[in-house]
């Protein structure tokens, strides 16, 4: 069997056990803080640490409104997420799971810290390590964060002026 | 002036219409025919069968929603009219899979391009599969028929200059180009096909076939999902069906249950084999679900001197089959060439990277302009398909690994895409892969192309047509269903969508869709007498 092969499966085997554990130490709460509809506090916290990443160079650059961008984007996101297939929302819940629980999120995520409080440098170095990675999995963990961050932002009639998009015609 | 909503004025004319999801208690109908699913075939099966004096009953997953609901606003657009709120994706999350969830189906969100189902591909199902009456001659009538009444016809207004782009590119280059021809009356050119016509121009089911067959007294029950059939022996007695609010919504506990001489599936290339998995239907030959096709598209992206603004006006008014017709049916993979609209949510999720690159890009929006390659998958014989699976909550997806044949494929047509957007002036070219970046020249762009790792969620891939999974075949060891789309195990059960077909069609598959489900629903009509 090619060492690629081989690897990926034991990362499969491994991967599955330790979900099993992520998803017992990770039990979600009942329901997540108003007016999130699948996000819970802890997962409001890490979009609204990915978004400034995902998005930088594109929200605006006074402070207050992009911290109400964020805001907009992390409500988007979470309206998004709720809208997926039902077994695929599990999924995305599976991948916070990782993402909150400290030993998965440093062998899964190399991250040390959680995303709140990682630096953007650190973020944007586990962005690039999922999309470049072997496996599939991360690569589509990966695309999977960024999409929904960039579909969040650029729905929202707020970006519009910045990409020189007038909205929109008038019929009727 | 105010547009005119057909669908407010039926409702208000008496249409029998239900909402499955609002229901408070379990709701029990019989009819003559059950039609699950709105979209190209079932729109066409609906309109056939009641024309013909037939009870009908009309089942769809989505929202009954209409012209008035459509603002051309992509985050309302897509959770409300398409599957997995425009989101669907292949099992292993590597191809992202638009598909229609509403009323009116693929045609009420689609870009109106329709051609008649190439007579290659027609030729290809008699000599390879064995058909025997779905020849170009056996279809004419059909597609005829079909273009009378959903108003296909050439565009006769200039393209805009997304799709300019590539009629200028192929000129120079000297390949062959057409303009595409629409299913459209009246249309203003506005470029929002994809998120509901506003205007009621496009010639869609939602605005066609389905007022018709209501107006003669079918029923339509809206936000139902057929989990099942109930089947005895080798005949269909009833469906079972629940009430879902919306994307993402699980089902509620309330049935809806049909009883019925005949049973029609037109729930789309995932929807219908997943019905029958789910129903345990027989499958003698191991067919269902199998060899699903979803012609594989790759996207090369450019920015232009001039503003592109390809949001505005008809999203897909040129093609180009050079790479298609000149390529071998059993020799390295064919793409059919078109043009992809440019609209705020759709360029941000599908340019590649993320921060300061791709808010760079973003940036030039208004001069940015993009080619598709649509892979003409199925044909060869590593080309098997994919698989359609099921979750636990029953819940389908599709199991579909691109094969080498079909990365080679990419990769040749990211070339070919560069190639063209350069000859028609293009400043920079990126191929939407992961590993891409925007270069200057073609020279540049074929050295990375050359190098850029062909794999899944590396390339981004993306289908909007998805086909096959109850493929017509002679007999049930070649088939799951028969020329006329009868089940050939189950006497009272047809397919009318694009599942039928046994490979990809090898261009945008409305109208080949319209003229088989129109045949279909004659013979069904007459058998029924």
């Amino acid at each position: 069997m090619p060492i690629a092969r081989r690897r990926f499966i034991q990362a499969g085997i491994a991967g599955a056990a330790l979900l099993t554990l992520a998803r017992w130490i990770d039990r979600p709460l009942a329901a997540g803080p108003a007016p999130y509809r699948f996000l819970d506090a802890r997962g409001v916290k890490s979009v609204g640490a990915l978004v400034p990443v995902v998005l930088a160079g594109a929200l605006p650059a006074d402070e207050a409104a992009q911290r109400a961008a964020v805001g907009e984007v992390v409500t988007a996101f979470d309206r998004a997420v709720a809208g997926l297939s039902v077994p695929v929302q599990q999924e995305i819940g599976e991948l916070f799971s990782f993402l909150h629980t400290p030993p998965l999120r440093v062998a899964f995520a190399g991250l040390w810290s959680p995303l709140e409080e990682s630096t953007p440098q650190q973020i944007v170095e586990f962005l690039v390590r999922w999309r470049d990675s072997p496996f599939d999995l991360q690569r589509a963990s990966y695309r999977a964060l960024t999409q929904l961050i960039q579909a969040a932002w650029y729905g929202n009639s707020l970006s519009w002026p910045s990409i020189g998009y007038a909205g929109p015609p008038a019929v009727g | 002036m105010a547009v005119r909503d057909p669908i407010r004025e039926g409702l208000a004319a008496g249409w029998k219409v239900t909402d499955a999801a609002a229901l408070e208690r379990d709701l029990d109908l019989e009819t003559d025919v059950v039609v699950i699913g709105s979209g190209a075939g079932g729109g066409v099966t609906a309109e056939s069968l009641s024309a013909a004096g037939f009870d009908v009953v009309i089942v769809e997953e989505g929202p009954l929603a209409s012209s008035t609901d459509f603002r051309m606003r992509e985050r309302e657009a897509y959770p409300q009219l398409y599957q997995d709120s425009s989101a669907r994706q292949t099992l292993d999350k590597s191809i992202t899979i638009l598909q229609g969830r509403c009323v009116g189906g693929g045609t009420t969100v689609n870009w109106t391009s329709s051609f008649r189902t190439p007579a290659r591909t027609l030729a290809h199902w008699k000599d390879a599969v064995g058909l025997k009456r779905t020849g170009a001659q056996d279809l004419e009538p059909w597609f005829a028929r079909m273009e009378e009444r959903l108003a296909i016809a050439p565009w006769g207004v200039a393209p805009n200059e997304n799709n300019d782009v590539l009629r200028r590119g192929c000129a120079k280059l000297g390949y062959a180009h057409g303009a595409i021809a629409r299913n459209v009356k009246g249309c203003a050119n506005l470029g929002y096909c994809g998120m509901g016509c506003p205007i009621n121009a496009k010639q869609s089911m939602l605005v066609t076939t389905i007022p018709a067959a209501l107006s003669r007294g079918a029923r339509l029950v809206q936000r139902a999902r057929v989990l099942r059939l109930v089947i005895e022996g080798d005949r269909v007695v009833s469906c079972e069906a629940a009430g879902v609010a919306g994307n993402g919504a699980k089902p509620s506990d309330t049935r809806v249950r049909i009883r019925a001489r005949h049973f029609v599936l037109a729930a789309g290339g995932i929807g219908s084999p997943a019905i029958l998995i789910r129903s345990d239907a027989p499958d003698p030959g191991g067919l269902t679900g199998r060899r699903t096709f979803l012609h594989p598209t790759v996207i090369s992206s450019a920015v232009m001197p001039r503003r592109v603004d390809g949001h505005a006006g008809a999203p897909q008014s040129i093609y180009s089959d050079h790479f298609l017709d000149n390529a071998p049916l059993d020799g390295p993979a064919g793409f059919k060439l078109e043009s992809g609209p440019t609209h705020p949510v759709l360029v941000g999720i599908t340019l590649p990277g993320f921060g300061e690159d791709h808010a760079a890009w973003m940036k030039k929006f208004p001069h940015v302009q993009v080619v598709i390659a649509l892979l003409r998958d199925g044909f060869h014989r590593e080309s098997r398909g994919g698989r359609v699976t099921l979750a636990n909550d029953g819940t389908p997806s599709l199991d579909y690994a691109m094969p080498t044949y079909l990365w080679e494929g990419a990769r040749r047509a990211y070339v070919a895409m560069a190639e063209i957007q350069f000859a028609a002036g293009a400043q920079s070219v990126m191929p939407v892969h992961e590993g891409a970046k925007g270069y200057s020249n073609l020279k540049e762009a074929r050295e990375a192309i050359e190098a850029l790792p062909m794999r899944a969620l590396a390339a981004r891939v993306v289908s909007a047509h998805v086909m096959g999974g109850c493929a017509m075949g002679p007999d049930a060891r070649t088939g799951v269903v028969d020329e006329d789309g009868r089940h050939h195990q189950l006497r009272n059960l047809s397919v009318h969508d694009g599942s039928v077909f046994p490979t990809s069609v090898a261009a945008n598959p409305q109208l080949s869709i319209y003229a088989l489900a129109a045949r279909s629903s004659a013979a069904l009509a007459r058998s029924l007498r």
